[in-house]
Parts: structure tokens; C-alpha cells; sequence
């Protein structure tokens, strides 16, 4: 794209404006890298099911896999507007734990096991959350400390205070109406903390993509200066922002609280790293400014498909590792590569240069 | 009549600099004043000081006559004054239209306006209709405005400036980083600016640009305004010679004054 001039015009004619160019949307949508990665997850679950058949490809083994990324399903929703504001949420599993003990805490010392306690336990955990993201929000936002720092010290200080309300003893005072509404609950057919979790996906997408909330927060990653001198609340929106993460990770708490029947003091230690990892594996951009829930939701699967898929073809499941690290790190370099071609003009769809990614490479040296 | 926005004897010090020493400004209403001198002359201070950037330390702003005082961007805004900056303040991951109405996102109708949604369709059109009429050279308003050329990006940053401002646009260095065509479609659109009524302060480096499409000149040095002159007439030489202080009893003066 340029402005020159097409030929046979007279230069000092204006260029007429062309019927804004309406690039086909299969063409668009082969540009979003949630696209490609989505073609990465369609080829995993066709290897597992060629491998193991029927036995991988059944509505059990899913169901148990969606069940599984739930609680980070969840937590991806707040980390992905963080990440495309460029910023990051490293507390976001301790926030967890710690708004865990808190509605563990406030349940047992309201007692039975109803939906009103339950109501009160989950009231608290989004009220902690909430807290523990403004906390970080603020100090981002007006203290100017480096949100990787500022989340670095939440991560740590709301895991230690979980451990100093429990003596570093799980809670397992958890009402039974919550975990059975994890275990026997179904709602259209999915189980209810999957069905929860894409409720706050869809919502989380409609936000992200159909409101100023979301615009904002593309601004606010894409250009934070340009979006103070429009006269965007930065500040303001990155409280919210973060306070979004923290509220997704009360929520998550509850979730855990449901799936577990326990706090999780010690088990969320790599949660916050899962969920940065899958919200990246879907394109959503570490600089900021682009992402998608979309992309988030099938970054969210291929590390859970390749564990459940390693099971039951019989690999060992230490391989998901190895296997999780090498896409991220692949994701990015793609990523990266068809940013750099888009800032040449290069509209060559990102899949191509991902099987071109040498060719690719060559022009800009 | 009284000038559309009239600066008297702005001064601003940092530290011991006096980036604004008793600098006066005056536009009337639908002309092209351009604002020229050296670096660290004051020309983005004064910008900024006569947009609610900067505050000053003494002097008064007159708008359409009347004493104002500007507070902030915001306010800038409201009176009908923006600023293009010499970065523009795009947002590179945005698409024109998304950028266009950064900040000013039309609501849609009913509960789902107050819920934040955007009405996407009546925007775009609104943006279609402001690329028109500046005869841009925008062609594409769905992808991103960074995977534009540097025209097209100055050119949005001037629509959405122009769109909202109805008394007067600033442009930093609008012509800076652009090349020969480039320039010269934007050199066009200020004129179109102009012709719709709209004052423009065009702050630049280049002479010969200034004298093809401002209606008047002023000069600053050292944070003052030294010179003011109409484009007819004035060579390139005239304003070099009141830029340097070659041509100025009144700099020499304060040279005296300063040492």
C-alpha cells in the first residue's frame, strides 16, 4: 500500500477513495494467528485420533479435558486483556489460593452446606480477587512500577498471607451444594464448571471486542501515550483492567473450590505460567495492542489435548512439557515473523509463512 | 475583530531555562499561521502551553476575544482546538476508523449504548465521510494503521484532528518523515483545512513549505516571538535572517540583556 499514484492518472488528481478495501474475510482470518493455531490444534486432535481412535475422540475424554482447563479458562479471560495492554499477571494463581481461603474461611464460619453459605464463600472470593487486582492495578498505574514486578510481589505476598490464615494447612470446609454442583451438574449437556467457563468467555470476547472497555484496552497496549493525548483514562483502566484479573481469578477460586473440595495452597504454583503461555499460544500479542479470547480459548486446549492425548496413546505425560514449551516458543517466533512481514506490506497470509518461514526470512536480510 | 486565539506574553521557565520568555501568538479565524524557528526556539512549548499541555508561569490567552484560561487537553478539545502531534497518537494495532474516534466512540441506542457498545456501522461511515472530503489517499479502513505508510498515517491523524476540531488544528512537524508526494498531499489538505474554515497552526522546519501554505509567519527565538510576517512576499532568506536573529534589533537586545 502506498500512495503513489496508480498509473494513468494525472498526479494531481486526488486519488479517488476506493470503496474501503474489503479484504475477503477468508484472507483476514488467515492473518489472525488464532487462525493458524487453531489448524495446530485441528492436526493434534487428528494425530491423537488416528493414534487411538474412538478412545481419544469420545465425548468422556473431552469432557474430561474441558473440565480440566476450566479454572485457567477462566483465569485466561482477565490475563488476556492484561497481556494486550502489555502488561502482564504473574500473581494470578496466588490470588487464587489466597481468594480460595478467604471463601473457604468465610464458609466454614457461616456453616452448612446451602447455597447461601456458598453464596457468601463466593461473594468473598470475588471480593479478594477484586482487591488483590485493584492493589496491583494501582501500583501499576499510578505508582509506575513495571507490572512484572508489582505481580511478582502480589504473587508472593498473597500466597504467604493464604499461608499464614491456614498455618499452610488446606481447608477442606467446602459446602457440598458446590461441589455438587461440580460433579453432578450438567447444563446443555456440558458439565457445569466448563459451562461457567464459557460463559465468562463469551462474555469476556463480547467485551473485549464489542465495547469501548475493549477498544480501550487495545488502545491502551497499541499506543499508551496516543491513547492519554485522546483522552482515554489510562490510569483508570488499567485498575480495571488488572482488577478484571483479579476478579477472573476470584472467580476461579471458586471453581477450584468446586472441582477440588479443598483450598489448593500448594498446587497453583505454575498456573499463573500456564495461563500466560496458552493466552500467547493464541496470538495474543506480548508487546500488546492485539489478541483474541478466541485465540485464548484454543491456547487453552492444546496443552490439555496433548496431556490427555499422551495418556491414553501411552506416552509418558512428562513429554506435554517438552511438547507445551516447543509450541509456545514456535507461536511467537510466527507470530513475530508476521509482524515483521505485515510492516513491510507483505499481506502474504501467516500459515504460508510459517511453511516459508526460512523463505520468509531471506528478504529481510 | 479580535483573533481567534490570542497568546500575550506567555512565559515559562524550567529550572533555569526559559523555554517561554514573554511569547505572544495570534490566528484569526480560517487561516494558516505557521510557526517556525530553530530547536529550542519554543515552538512545541508554546503549542503546548496554548492547548492546556503545559501550564505557564505568567501571561494571558484570549479566545475569541474573551480571557481563558486552559486547563487541560480536554478542555483544549471542547473549545474546538487539537493537536496533531509529530508522533500522531495513533494506534498502530487500530484500524482508521477505531483511531478516528478513539476517546470519542459513538454509543449505540438504548441499554446496550450504556453498556459500552459501540454503534461500528454509523462510525464508519462517519470516517468515510470525513477520508472523503479531504480527498485522501486512505484506501483501506480495516487494517491496522500501522501496516500504513507514513502519509496515510498523518493524513488519518489530520482527518481525526479535523473531525473534531471546528476553530483550530495544530500540526507538529506534519511533514517531517514524509516523502515528496506524500508531502504534498498533505500541504493540500491544510488548504482544504483552511478552506473550511478551520485555523491551522502549522509548526515546521521547512521553509518553503511554510511559504507555499501559510497566510502568515511567526517567528520564535529563544522562546519569544521575534517576527511576524505574511507569506506573500517573503523569502526564504527574510525568515533565515529572523530566525537566526540576523535580521532582529529586538534578539540582539536581549543577548545584551541575558549576558
Amino acid at each position: 500500500m502506498s500512495v503513489i499514484t496508480p498509473p494513468g492518472q494525472a498526479p494531481d488528481q486526488q486519488a479517488v477513495i476506493e470503496p474501503p478495501a474489503r479484504q475477503s474475510y477468508l484472507r483476514r482470518a488467515a492473518n489472525l494467528q488464532s487462525v493458524w493455531i487453531l489448524g495446530v490444534l485441528v492436526v493434534i486432535i487428528a494425530a491423537f485420533s488416528a493414534a487411538a481412535g474412538t478412545k481419544f475422540l469420545s465425548t468422556s475424554n473431552f469432557s474430561l479435558i474441558s473440565q480440566n482447563i476450566a479454572v485457567w479458562a477462566v483465569l485466561g479471560v482477565g490475563m488476556t486483556f492484561v497481556i494486550i495492554t502489555s502488561g502482564i499477571d504473574l500473581s494470578i494463581g496466588s490470588v487464587l489460593v489466597f481468594s480460595s481461603v478467604i471463601a473457604a474461611k468465610i464458609m466454614e464460619s457461616v456453616g452448612g452446606d446451602g447455597w447461601s453459605t456458598a453464596a457468601a464463600g463466593i461473594g468473598g472470593a470475588l471480593a479478594s480477587g477484586i482487591a488483590w487486582g485493584a492493589l496491583n492495578g494501582f501500583l501499576i498505574a499510578k505508582a509506575k512500577i513495571p507490572p512484572l514486578i508489582v505481580t511478582l510481589g502480589a504473587l508472593s505476598v498473597a500466597l504467604g498471607l493464604a499461608q499464614v490464615l491456614t498455618g499452610g494447612i488446606d481447608i477442606r470446609s467446602v459446602p457440598e451444594s458446590l461441589t455438587d454442583f461440580n460433579t453432578y451438574i450438567k447444563i446443555l449437556g456440558i458439565p457445569a464448571l466448563p459451562f461457567v467457563a464459557l460463559i465468562v468467555l463469551i462474555i469476556g470476547g463480547i467485551v473485549l471486542h464489542k465495547t469501548k472497555f475493549g477498544r480501550y484496552t487495545y488502545a491502551v497496549g497499541s499506543n499508551e501515550l496516543g491513547a492519554r493525548r485522546v483522552g482515554i483514562n489510562v490510569d483508570r483502566h488499567l485498575i480495571l483492567v488488572y482488577a478484571l484479573s483479579g476478579a477472573c481469578a476470584g472467580l476461579g477460586a471458586v471453581l477450584a473450590l468446586a472441582q477440588f473440595g479443598t483450598t489448593t495452597i500448594a498446587g497453583q504454583s505454575l498456573t499463573n505460567l500456564n495461563v500466560i503461555a496458552a493466552v500467547v499460544i493464541g496470538g495474543t500479542s506480548i508487546f500488546g495492542g492485539e489478541g483474541s479470547i478466541f485465540g485464548t480459548v484454543v491456547g487453552l486446549f492444546i496443552p490439555a489435548v496433548l496431556q490427555a492425548g499422551f495418556v491414553i496413546v501411552g506416552v509418558e505425560a512428562f513429554w506435554q512439557g517438552v511438547a507445551v514449551g516447543s509450541v509456545l516458543v514456535a507461536a511467537v517466533y510466527v507470530d513475530q515473523s508476521r509482524r515483521a512481514a505485515a510492516l513491510r506490506g507483505s499481506s502474504r497470509p501467516s500459515f504460508l509463512a510459517l511453511l516459508g518461514a526460512k523463505k520468509a526470512k531471506e528478504p529481510a536480510r | 475583530m479580535a483573533p481567534l486565539l490570542e497568546a500575550r506574553g506567555l512565559s515559562r521557565s524550567f529550572g533555569h531555562v526559559r523555554a517561554l520568555d514573554d511569547a505572544s501568538f495570534d490566528i484569526e479565524a480560517g487561516e494558516v499561521v505557521a510557526l517556525i524557528g530553530d530547536n529550542g526556539a519554543g515552538k512545541s512549548t508554546l503549542v503546548k502551553a496554548l492547548t492546556g499541555n503545559l501550564p505557564v508561569d505568567s501571561g494571558e490567552l484570549y479566545f475569541e476575544g474573551a480571557p481563558v484560561t486552559i486547563h487541560s487537553p480536554h478542555q483544549a478539545s471542547e473549545m474546538g482546538m487539537e493537536v496533531v502531534y509529530q508522533d500522531l497518537a495513533l494506534a498502530p494495532h487500530l484500524n482508521p476508523v477505531q483511531n478516528m474516534f478513539l476517546g470519542r466512540e459513538i454509543p449505540r441506542k438504548g441499554l446496550l449504548g450504556s453498556l459500552g457498545f459501540m454503534d461500528e456501522k454509523k462510525m464508519r461511515a462517519t470516517a468515510e465521510a470525513g477520508f472523503a472530503e479531504l480527498g485522501g489517499t486512505v484506501r483501506s479502513f480495516t487494517a491496522p494503521v500501522g501496516a500504513m505508510s507514513g502519509g496515510q498515517r498523518q493524513q488519518i491523524a489530520i482527518v481525526r484532528a479535523i473531525s473534531w476540531a471546528d476553530k483550530i488544528v495544530f500540526l507538529d512537524e506534519p511533514t517531517a518523515a514524509l516523502g515528496v508526494v506524500q508531502t504534498r498531499n498533505v500541504l493540500d489538505t491544510i488548504k482544504r483545512v483552511r478552506d473550511k474554515g478551520i485555523a491551522v497552526v502549522l509548526i515546521s522546519h521547512s521553509m518553503p513549505h511554510v511559504l507555499q501554505v501559510a497566510d502568515r509567519i511567526q517567528v520564535m527565538r529563544l522562546g519569544t516571538r521575534v517576527a511576524t510576517m505574511p507569506a506573500e512576499g517573503t523569502t526564504v532568506e527574510q525568515l533565515v535572517g529572523a530566525m537566526t536573529g540576523a535580521l532582529d534589533s529586538q534578539t540582539v537586545k536581549r543577548k545584551e540583556n541575558a549576558s
